[in-house]
């Protein structure tokens, strides 16, 4: 494969195109709602109305709002289709005919602030590609920036522009992406391999950023990996995806069958010197896995059991040889850095938090879906604008960011930009996406009893900290929302918290007591409430 | 491959049953070259094939794959896809993401286990229904999401949700 053939390709799926293009969503919140019986309902009707030489159904991945799928938008204008049903679907295609039906499905306005804030490096081809055919990724740029990687940059090369981009990890602990290659290419092996894992064990519950990137534009992923992977001299990838993901699944193993095929996977990529393969590791179901130690246990068909660290997977990590692990946001962020340089990549964001970053927005919400956002942007602006404040007009009472891991954030300190410090700052953290809005109806103390059951059952029961430490969290705070608690239940809460935090081993045990803690420090009077013994929410 | 291990392989994919799931999960171990570390991907395929993991199919692993039952049963048991027990002919999955819970996930898993006669993770007495929890689906757009026999379906109501489960638990023969 040259480039002149890559080149090729894409002009070939350029001429193909027809004048008219039906995009329909097809990722897993709209197939729920019967968008592969709408796709195919388009598909007819534009049969039937004899269109067929100008209009052109696609299916696509995620456009973002879900809460109002299936979604269907026409090129060009834009036109955008809500909550499409198989029967309405005929009526789209009248439409684009130029002759309008009364039974024609609710149009969204493409310019409202949900669509029309949002940034996209992520999500860029997200919604416009249809994610299944590899021609259509090549068509707008795929695999032209691992081209020129492996023909213009050395492997230090690469490193420093990725270093230079500001990049942190988008899995939630915000490690700066360059200097962890580094240290992976630094580190000698005691056979001489290298390991590149894609951690897409998205386990926050609320999150589905990492299933919506697999599953609208897995091109992009296997293509930041390949360039991870020759700038730390590893020839072997893992991604590593949850098993409640069959799409994901599904397009990942496409992705990489049809990649392999055209000789953009494998030995000797683009003519250079340069293998990679890329195999799928299915995930079983268990949260602590997101933990890296925990990852490469679950990779080697053990119980996804952490160990203590150092020594780090950059130095020591699947079967014993360095290893780079990213999530699969910072992986699709590779190819944009690399095709646009990393000034433009650093002058997004603020100071300390480079890029964009994409939020699942759910909960007690009007606009419920994906959103990519600028760092620095307000919490005030995702909530409000972007997501339209809660459906009946009631107010926000908190969001949530990072899932059992992070913390609940009160109203009034929405004026706080996203970015990794400012929202450790207010005491939860980035987290990998999650954005779950609460309103007035939502009692904190049950949230916090919620996260805590969470934690209390996915605890791996390595270290006694996290394995006791949680049950007795869980059991206060029952005993608090039971209204049956005293006020030295609600000491020892804080007590066990601080203890549980400080001596658990990995992540989970260490973070476990941050939603109690967040809800503790800005709704004390939830707790104070139902310490008197007034029972249930809050109104 | 030596000569003595290729006999192996042929007398386990002529298992006495006849049954032809153990030739493809066979099919797959031989695949991962009976790797110890291809395992997971081993218990995916069987439970995929059986339905659930027996004792049996267990110990068959362990054996193929030399590693020592002990092992096997630690990662089945550790991991929540994996299932230890036949699960009814039917299920149903409440996803308890926090999106779901905020949408009010909870109650629809009372009223289900109302409606059923069984707790979370229970199959009925009859093996008519399974009713099972997911932490999260990743389907939060469209909150509460339940799944009925594998399709998922978002903004369920209680009503919708009894309605479906109803149906599975009818008592009338088929």
């Amino acid at each position: 494969m040259h480039l002149a053939e890559l080149q090729a390709i894409a002009d070939r799926e350029q001429a193909a195109r027809k004048p008219i293009r039906i995009r329909c969503c097809v990722a897993a919140g709209c197939l729920s709602s019967d968008g592969q019986a709408v796709l195919q309902q388009l598909g007819a009707a534009v049969e039937a109305a004899g269109l067929t030489a100008q209009v052109e159904v696609c299916g696509v991945g995620c456009m973002r709002l879900c809460s109002q799928g299936p979604l269907v938008q026409v090129d060009p204008g834009g036109a955008l289709y809500a909550k499409v049903t198989p029967a309405s679907a005929p009526a789209v295609v009248a439409a684009v005919a130029g002759a309008p039906a009364d039974d024609a499905p609710a149009q969204l306005d493409p310019a409202q602030p949900f669509f029309a804030r949002q940034w996209s490096i992520v999500l860029e081809h997200s919604g416009s590609i249809d994610p299944e055919r590899i021609e259509a990724s090549i068509a707008v740029g795929g695999y032209q920036a691992l081209y020129h990687t492996l023909h213009e940059l050395t492997p230090a090369e690469v490193i420093d522009a990725i270093t230079r981009s500001g990049l942190r990890g988008r899995g939630g602990a915000g490690y700066p992406t360059g200097l962890k290659w580094a240290t992976v290419a630094k580190s000698q092996g005691p056979d001489g391999r290298k390991f590149v894992v894609c951690n897409g064990d998205e386990g926050d519950p609320g999150a589905f950023m990492d299933r919506s990137v697999l599953e609208s534009d897995p091109h992009r992923v296997l293509e930041g990996m390949a360039i991870a992977a020759y700038a730390v001299g590893a020839s072997q990838g893992y991604a590593y995806v949850r098993g409640e993901y069959p799409l994901a699944i599904r397009r990942l193993e496409l992705a990489i069958r049809q990649a392999k095929k055209l000789g953009l996977l494998g030995s000797q990529i683009f003519d250079s010197a340069f293998d990679f393969r890329v195999d799928i590791r299915i995930g079983a179901g268990a949260f602590v896995c997101g933990e890296e130690t925990a990852l490469i246990a679950s990779i080697e068909g053990n119980r996804g059991t952490p160990r203590p660290r150092p020594p780090y997977p950059a130095e020591c990590g699947l079967w014993g040889c360095p290893t780079l692990i990213n999530n699969v946001e910072t992986f699709a962020n590779i190819a944009p850095i690399i095709r646009n340089g990393p000034e433009w990549f650093a002058g997004i964001g603020t100071a300390g938090s480079k890029g964009t970053k994409v939020f699942a927005l759910a909960g007690n919400i009007a606009n419920t879906g994906l959103v990519e956002v600028p760092m620095g942007t307000t919490l005030r602006t995702i909530v409000e604008e972007l997501g339209g404040g809660v459906p009946g007009g009631g107010g926000v009472k908190a969001v949530q960011t990072g899932g059992p891991s992070g913390g609940c954030i009160p109203e009034r300190l929405f004026d706080t930009p996203v970015d990794y410090e400012s929202l450790v700052k207010v005491g939860s953290i980035m987290g990998s996406g999650g954005m779950i809005v609460m309103d007035g109806g939502t009692s904190m103390v049950e949230v916090a009893r919620y996260f805590m059951e969470f934690c209390k059952d996915e605890s791996c029961g390595k270290c006694v900290p996290c394995r006791v430490g949680t049950v007795q969290l869980h059991r206060l705070l029952s005993k608090i929302q039971a209204g049956v608690a005293t006020e030295a239940d609600l000491a020892q809460l804080r007590e066990l918290c601080t203890l549980v935090k400080e001596t658990s081993l990995c992540g989970l045990g260490q973070s476990a007591p941050n939603p109690v803690l967040s809800t503790l420090r800005y709704f004390p009077e939830e707790y104070a409430g139902l310490l008197r013994g007034e029972v249930g929410s809050e109104q | 491959m030596t000569a003595q291990a290729a006999v192996k392989t042929q007398r386990a994919s002529d298992h006495p049953s006849g049954d032809n799931r153990f030739k493809l999960l066979e099919a797959t171990m031989k695949r991962h070259q009976y790797q110890p570390d291809a395992l997971i991907e081993v218990l995916h395929k069987a439970q995929e094939l059986f339905g659930f993991l027996s004792t049996d199919l267990l110990l068959l692993i362990a054996h193929r794959l030399r590693l020592p039952p002990s092992r096997v049963f630690g990662v089945a048991t550790f991991y929540h896809i994996f299932s230890l027990a036949p699960l009814g002919e039917h299920t149903c999955v409440v996803c308890l993401g926090t999106a779901c819970f905020v949408k009010g996930a909870a109650t629809l898993l009372v009223a289900l286990e109302h409606e059923a006669g069984v707790k979370a993770g229970e199959t009925t007495a009859d093996k008519r229904l399974s009713l099972l929890t997911a932490r999260c689906l990743g389907a939060c757009g469209i909150a509460p999401a339940l799944v009925f026999d594998g399709v998922v379906a978002g903004h369920q109501s209680t009503d919708e949700a009894l309605e479906r489960v109803k149906g599975w638990l009818d008592h009338a023969p088929r």
